[in-house]
């Protein structure tokens, strides 16, 4: 076990090297240039000369990434082109809402989806699954942007019992204030998981409820709550457990339309905003950044196979 | 059994109610707070480094300026005291006024007067001209600055006070030393509002508290001139990067003021008693349809012209801003309503004729080269305009290629001179702030191809009769040299214009003292 966690955590520098270096040559290659956007209207030609040559813009793009290689083998990810802060301080700054968002929305779709997806299972073929199954398809259909406004309109601008925006810490406003502004935005994200999540449970379940050992269960007298908790849900659990990993990948992608639409301050709008104006050190530092995380989840998913099912062993 | 509304109430208490307590404590301070949804991200700090306007509004909150435009935009002094001009013309001098503070508490001297209009004098294009025309600038003592011109000049006080980007602010001496080409790190001003650095979240959140040692001037405040009173203790900009959830969050009475809503939220705000639209800005912007002076179709002035003739600008503002109390048409170069406005030479712009534009092609000889337009689909008002010139160019029979882009690629590619097939372009759209374009002294009023604006533009008439203006001493002979600019723009077909419109803002009830301007200050504005 040990040798297979080392040998994972070392096969992800060559993947970080890759996505450092795609990363670099996809922007570069890209058209736009931050120092036009910074020069504006009035510059002439010497000006954006003299802005790119001031931002190292005009070096060779290998002493480019040369530089930037270095500077991060020393844990530095540069400094934004336009704001002058360290790209460290900014997604320490940012990264607060967007991993209590995401753990809020993982949360909350878990405890939803898998009781759902387990009745589903249980009932299946009856109305009740048939209700989870519409509802399934529907949280895959509806964009997170629509469903964002719908909530607003309902639950700010009607019954004005949430707030339209923001975010407040849990760590300096407290815990009621973050509550309150994070439940939206929480319940919008989570919809698309939820729907996953019961589907794939409910898939799970009803595979594992054909065994022969929960025939076995039954024979032996036990309760239909006892079989479903103690053998079908957790052999059900591997499955379950790998589309949950995978959600979380996602919600990086999902974020970034969710805190536009109820303005949370996270990483998600970050990168976006980083992207049009084309401030490189964010965009490279973001990426590596997600791709760590992204690497580190599949990690933790692939370990958490052994605690679930004894048979795997690395 | 509970009713919906008891339900509802008691639901918003659970949620809000430890929000409600860990306010109480501000209750008891009653401190003020100006809650403002900024037009843009304020996402760097230096106003001399970029023309960003959300930096140029962010200078205005903690810098001062010698001079200031009043609202008939006329320069007048705010840091300075009095002033004096030798008989030649040639030497000005400026005393600063008394209780003049930076908010390290550091007196205001000449010395950082003179350090700060240099810096300035390396990067904007009128403090460029006045430092080519500027034999010497130094301090005399604390307070006096003394301006010696080389030559006859005769916007000192126009340079100086201009009121949009750059805008000569004022700094330290030790900030104004860094170069003009990178960013400052130190953000002391001596302006009505402290940055709170500490406070700054770029994409969010930008907080000012009020410089109680501000010594704002006697004079009623007009435009950027006369006295800059901060009335609330702090104003938070947050940045909101969705039109829809600004507008809500506005309705919803989160925040107060909301400065640039798009002009198809209007309505929506109107309907809301709670909530006051007006437009603020007396010159609203410029749309201009540019072209590239330098490649066919566009390198032949009658082919331009003839481009020109289709151009309506009822059909873009009806496209790109709709509803018409936002925007006029106006065929002077100069923003109509403002002292040189006039309509010499303006036919060609005024017809919006496709038979008369299809002629005109059809005389120039015109060999079908495609006219590439760049569109940045991420700027809806500059898209719609790049598709209506499509549309008109089409009709007229030209060949058109539309290529969509963002922004930021637009502006990168617009500075390449190279052939289309290498990079290059024919056309782009833009616009400019009423205010940046009043006189003959734009950028984009430029005929020197190696100096001027994107587009080249070549005439040797148009700059002698730009050089006439910087030393046009009389108000009427300034208005017939900006009639003389004015015709060589139409005759060389510069650009295309496409309309006056203005941005609405938008504020809940409580907000008090708002400024008509060009630029959107802060002081002056109380919340009830």
């Amino acid at each position: 076990m040990t040798r297979y966690i080392t040998m994972r955590v070392l096969s992800t520098i060559p993947v970080m090297v890759l996505v450092a270096l795609f990363v670099f040559l996809m922007l570069r290659l890209a058209p736009g240039d931050p120092a036009s956007v910074i020069a504006g209207d009035y510059a002439t030609a010497e000006d954006v000369a003299r802005i790119r040559e001031q931002l190292g813009l005009s070096d060779p793009i290998v002493v480019q990434f040369v530089r930037w290689v270095g500077a991060l083998a020393q844990g530095d990810l540069g400094t934004s082109i336009f704001s002058g802060k360290p790209v460290t301080e900014l997604i320490g700054q940012r990264i607060e809402p967007t991993i209590l968002l995401a753990l809020t929305t993982i949360v909350f779709a878990v405890v939803v989806a898998v009781p759902l997806g387990t009745i589903a299972a249980f009932r299946a073929g009856s109305l009740l699954d048939r209700v989870v199954m519409l509802f399934s398809v529907s949280g895959f259909s509806v964009p997170v942007f629509v469903l964002g406004y719908i909530l607003i309109y309902t639950f700010s601008m009607s019954l004005k019992v949430l707030p339209v925006q923001g975010y407040k810490s849990p760590f300096v406003e407290g815990l009621g204030p973050f509550l309150y502004h994070i439940t939206l935005p929480t319940v919008t994200l989570s919809v698309i998981f939820i729907a996953l999540i019961a589907r794939m449970t409910r898939a799970s379940v009803i595979e594992v409820l054909e065994e022969d050992y929960i025939r076995t269960a039954r024979a032996k007298g036990q309760s239909e709550l006892t079989i479903l908790m103690r053998h079908a849900l957790r052999n059900a659990a591997v499955p379950v457990v790998t589309v949950i990993g995978i959600g979380i990948a996602l919600l990086i992608g999902g974020v970034v339309v969710t805190e536009s639409v109820f303005n949370i301050p996270g990483l998600g709008r970050l990168v976006l905003d980083a992207v049009l104006a084309r401030d490189y050190p964010i965009i490279q530092g973001l990426i590596l950044f997600f791709s760590f995380i992204y690497i580190f989840i599949n990690l933790m998913i692939d370990l958490s196979y052994t605690l679930l099912d004894p048979r795997i062993r690395y | 059994m509970l009713g919906w509304t008891t339900r509802r109430s008691l639901l918003a208490a659970l949620l809000a109610g430890p929000l409600a307590l860990g306010a109480l404590p501000g209750v008891a301070q009653a401190e003020t707070t100006l809650r403002v949804i900024p037009h843009a991200d304020l996402k760097n700090l230096d106003p001399i480094w970029t023309t960003a306007y959300i930096t140029r509004n962010h200078g205005y909150m903690i810098y001062d300026t010698l001079f200031a435009m009043n609202e008939n935009f006329e320069p007048q002094p705010q840091m300075v005291d009095t002033w004096e001009t030798s008989e030649d013309g040639l030497t000005w001098t400026f005393v600063l006024r008394d209780g003049l503070t930076f908010h390290d508490g550091a007196p205001v001297t000449a010395a950082d007067v003179v350090a700060s209009l240099e810096r300035w004098g390396k990067r904007d294009g009128m403090g460029q001209q006045l430092f080519a025309n500027t034999a010497s600038l130094e301090a005399k003592d604390d307070k006096t600055v003394v301006l010696t011109l080389a030559n006859e000049y005769g916007l000192v006080l126009e340079s100086i006070g201009k009121i949009s980007s750059n805008v000569p602010f004022i700094m330290p001496a030790r900030v104004a030393a860094t170069d003009p080409f990178e960013q400052i790190t130190d953000f002391t001003g001596s302006g009505p509002f402290v940055f709170q650095e500490d406070q700054w979240v770029p994409g969010s959140t930008v907080v000012y508290t009020k410089f109680e040692d501000y010594v704002p001037r006697e004079e009623p405040v007009s435009a950027a001139s006369g006295g800059k009173v901060a009335k609330v203790d702090k104003v938070v900009w947050t940045y909101f990067p969705d039109q829809t959830t600004a507008m809500n969050a506005l309705m919803a009475g989160e925040v107060d003021f909301f400065e640039q809503p798009a002009n198809d939220l209007a309505p929506l705000l109107e309907a809301n008693p709670d909530i006051t639209v007006q437009v603020n800005d007396p010159l609203g912007n410029i749309g201009f349809a540019r072209f590239n002076h330098l490649l066919p179709p566009f390198d032949n002035a009658d082919v331009r012209r003839a481009a020109m003739m289709a151009m309506k600008q009822e059909d873009y503002m009806a496209a790109a801003v709709g509803d018409p109390k936002f925007w006029k048409t106006c065929y002077s170069v100069f923003p109509c309503g403002t002292p040189l406005d006039n309509d010499v030479g303006s036919e060609v712009m005024s017809m919006g004729d496709i038979d008369a534009a299809k002629a005109a092609l059809a005389e120039t000889g015109y060999d079908g080269t495609p006219v590439v337009i760049m569109q940045p689909t991420d700027i809806p008002i500059l898209s719609a305009f790049s598709l209506v010139t499509a549309e008109k160019l089409r009709n007229a029979g030209f060949e058109v290629e539309v290529q969509a882009m963002d922004w930021s690629t637009l502006t990168s590619r617009r500075a390449s001179r190279d052939p289309v097939a290498d990079g290059g372009w024919n056309m782009f759209h833009t616009w400019w702030i009423g205010a940046d374009v009043i006189d003959p002294m734009a950028i984009a009023f430029s005929g020197d191809p190696d100096a001027g604006w994107f587009g080249w533009a070549e005439d040797a008439a148009l700059e002698e009769a730009r050089a006439a203006f910087a030393v046009a001493g009389t108000e009427e002979e300034k208005k017939e040299v900006a009639q003389t600019v004015q015709d060589r723009l139409w005759s060389i077909g510069a650009s295309g214009q496409l309309g006056q419109f203005f941005n609405p803002v938008a504020y809940r009830n409580n907000v008090q003292g708002l400024i008509e301007s060009p630029v959107q200050f802060f002081w002056n504005i109380s919340v009830e």
